[in-house]
C-alpha cells in the first residue's frame, strides 16, 4: 500500500489522525496533514482506509 | 420525476417527529439524486443523496454569498453588507483557504486532546452546580450553553462575562425569521465587540486565537474588519452547534431509553466516541443544508448544473441515506456512522469539529454517568424546538433528577 495526501487541498479536519494515528499527522503551525509513513504494514491497511474515506477534502489517496 | 410539481423548500418536519428530517425529503431521496425545488420563490436544485453530497468537494461550487442572485437559507441573504463580512465561511479558495490556515493550529487533534482535562473540570464543576441548586433545571441555561461557551471564549480570548450579550446577538443572527434588520443589527453588535476585542489584543497580546488574528493584523495580511469577522464566526459556530447537540442528544437519549442504559452503563471511550458520532448523524443540527453557487458548468448525474445556478445540499437527509446507513431512521449508538456529513464535506468542513467531538465526550460520557436519573421535567409536546434557527435544537430543556 502506498500513499499519497495533497498539502494544498488539505483542511486540517484531523480526521485522517483520528483514524490512523501512526500513518498521519498534522502540522503544528496549521493542522496541515503530514504522512508519517507512505508506505504502511499490512496490519493498518483498514485504518488508513478508513481516513481515506472520511477526509473531507478527499485529498488522501492510496495507491494498492 | 414530475416537473409540475417543484417542492418548496425549507419544508416542515413531520408533527410529532422532532428529530426527523422533513418527510418530503426522503422521497426526494428516493426518487432521484438531484431534484428541482423552488427556495423562498426562486428556483435552485437540491441533492439528497449521500453519494450526492461529494460534490461539495468540487472547486467549481462557490460559497461566495456576494454572487449575485446567491441564496442561502434565510429569505433574505444574510447581513453580509456590513463591514465585518461573514469571515472565511463565505468566502472561495484561496482567499478562504489563506484565512482558514491563519486559525486552524488549535483545532489540531493534539492540541484539541491536550485542552480535554480542562473542559472535563469546566463539566465536573457545572454538574455539582446543578445539582447543588434547584431541582428541576433548564439543562439548557445551566450545562449546554455554559460549557461550550466558555471553551470557545478560552480559546479566542473571550471574556466569559459577556456571554448574554454574545448567546442573544448569535441567536437573532442564526434565526432566519427575525428579518433582515435585526440580523443586521445583531451582526453588527457582535462585529464591533470582536474589533474592539482585536484591537486590545494589538496593544495588549495574550495566549489565544484573537491574538493570532491580531497579529495578522499587525503584519497586513487581514485588515482589521476581517478579523473581526473570522473571530465573529469562530465565536457563533464555537458555542450554538455544541450547545444545541448538549441539549437535542439529552433529549433524544432521553426518548430512546434503551440507547441511553448503553451509554450511562460504558466506560469505554470507543463506544462513547462512537455515540458521539451516532448522534451527530441521526440529528445533524446544521439542518438547514449546506448552500453553493455554481460557478462554471457541472454534469451531475445526467444533468448539467449551469454557472449561476444555487444547489443546496441536504446533508439531514443524506445522513439518513439506506445506501450507507443500514435502517437509517434508528438511534443506534452502535453502529458504525462515522462516514456522516453533519459537519459538511469539502473546503468548508467544520474547522471546530475535533473541539466539537472532544467536548462531546467528556460531556455525554460524565453528564450521565454522575446524574443517571435523568429525565424530562415537562411533556416531550412542552419542548420548544427551534425549527425556524439555522442550528436546530431546543430553546430550553427542563430536566429533573
Ligand atoms: C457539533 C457541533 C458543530 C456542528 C454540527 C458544526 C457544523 C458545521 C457545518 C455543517 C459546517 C459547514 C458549513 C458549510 O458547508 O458552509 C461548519 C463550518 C464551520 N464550523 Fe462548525 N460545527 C460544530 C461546531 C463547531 C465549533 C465548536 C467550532 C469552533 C470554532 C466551529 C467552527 C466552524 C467554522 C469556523 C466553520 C467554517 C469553515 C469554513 O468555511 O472553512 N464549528 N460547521
Ligand atoms: S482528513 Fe483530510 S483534510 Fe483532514 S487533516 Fe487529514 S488530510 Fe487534511
Amino acid at each position: 500500500m502506498k500513499i499519497i495526501v495533497d498539502q494544498d487541498k488539505c483542511v486540517a479536519s484531523g480526521q485522517c489522525v483520528s483514524s490512523a494515528p501512526d500513518v498521519f499527522d498534522q502540522r503544528e503551525d496549521d493542522g496541515i496533514v503530514v504522512l508519517l509513513n507512505d508506505n504502511p504494514p499490512a496490519g493498518l491497511a483498514d485504518d488508513v482506509r478508513q481516513a481515506a474515506a472520511l477526509c473531507p477534502a478527499l485529498v488522501i489517496t492510496i495507491v494498492e | 420525476m414530475s416537473t409540475d410539481h417543484v417542492p418548496e423548500y425549507p419544508m416542515p418536519r413531520a408533527a410529532g417527529c422532532p428529530f426527523d428530517p422533513p418527510p418530503l425529503l426522503k422521497q426526494l431521496q428516493e426518487e432521484a439524486p438531484l431534484t428541482p425545488i423552488s427556495v423562498f420563490g426562486k428556483p435552485a436544485w437540491m441533492i439528497t443523496r449521500y453519494a450526492g453530497q461529494r460534490l461539495l468537494a468540487d472547486p467549481r461550487l462557490s460559497s461566495d454569498v456576494s454572487r449575485p442572485n446567491f441564496q442561502g437559507s434565510s429569505p433574505q441573504l444574510l447581513p453580509q453588507d456590513d463591514r465585518f463580512g461573514a469571515g472565511f465561511i463565505a468566502l472561495d479558495d484561496p482567499e478562504h483557504s489563506r484565512m482558514r490556515r491563519m486559525v486552524t493550529a488549535p483545532f489540531t487533534v493534539k492540541r484539541v486532546e491536550a485542552l480535554r482535562p480542562k473542559v472535563q473540570s469546566i463539566v465536573d464543576r457545572l454538574i455539582d452546580d446543578l445539582l447543588a441548586g434547584p431541582n428541576p433545571a433548564d439543562l439548557m441555561a445551566a450545562l449546554a450553553l455554559p460549557i461550550p461557551s466558555l471553551v470557545i471564549c478560552e480559546l479566542l480570548g473571550v471574556p466569559y462575562e459577556n456571554h448574554d450579550f454574545f448567546q442573544q446577538n448569535s441567536l437573532s443572527l442564526l434565526d432566519t425569521t427575525a428579518g433582515p434588520a435585526d440580523q443586521l443589527k445583531a451582526h453588527s453588535n457582535l462585529g464591533s465587540f470582536l474589533d474592539e476585542l482585536i484591537g486590545q489584543k494589538i496593544t495588549n497580546p495574550g495566549e489565544d486565537l484573537l491574538t493570532d488574528l491580531a497579529e495578522q493584523v499587525r503584519a497586513g495580511n487581514l485588515s482589521r474588519s476581517e478579523a473581526a469577522g473570522n473571530g465573529l464566526l469562530m465565536l457563533v459556530a464555537g458555542h450554538e452547534t455544541t450547545a444545541n447537540m448538549i441539549a437535542l442528544g439529552t433529549l433524544a437519549l432521553l426518548e430512546h431509553p434503551d440507547q441511553f442504559e448503553l451509554l450511562k452503563k460504558t466506560d469505554d471511550p470507543s463506544a462513547v466516541g462512537g455515540a458521539v458520532e451516532e448522534l451527530l448523524r441521526y440529528l445533524n443540527i446544521a439542518h438547514k443544508g449546506r448552500w453553493r453557487q455554481v460557478v462554471e458548468d457541472i454534469e451531475f448525474e445526467g444533468h448539467t448544473l449551469k454557472a449561476g445556478d444555487n444547489v443546496v445540499f441536504a446533508n439531514n437527509i443524506a445522513n439518513r441515506d439506506p445506501a450507507v446507513f443500514a435502517d437509517p431512521d434508528t438511534l443506534d449508538l452502535t453502529r458504525d456512522a462515522r462516514q456522516h456529513v453533519a459537519f459538511g464535506f469539502g473546503p468548508h468542513a467544520c474547522l471546530g469539529q475535533p473541539l466539537a467531538r472532544m467536548e462531546l465526550k467528556v460531556v455525554y460520557h460524565t453528564l450521565y454517568h454522575r446524574i443517571p436519573t435523568l429525565r424530562l421535567a415537562v411533556p416531550l409536546e412542552e419542548i420548544p424546538f427551534k425549527h425556524d434557527a439555522t442550528v436546530y435544537g431546543v430553546a430550553s430543556l427542563p430536566v429533573t433528577w
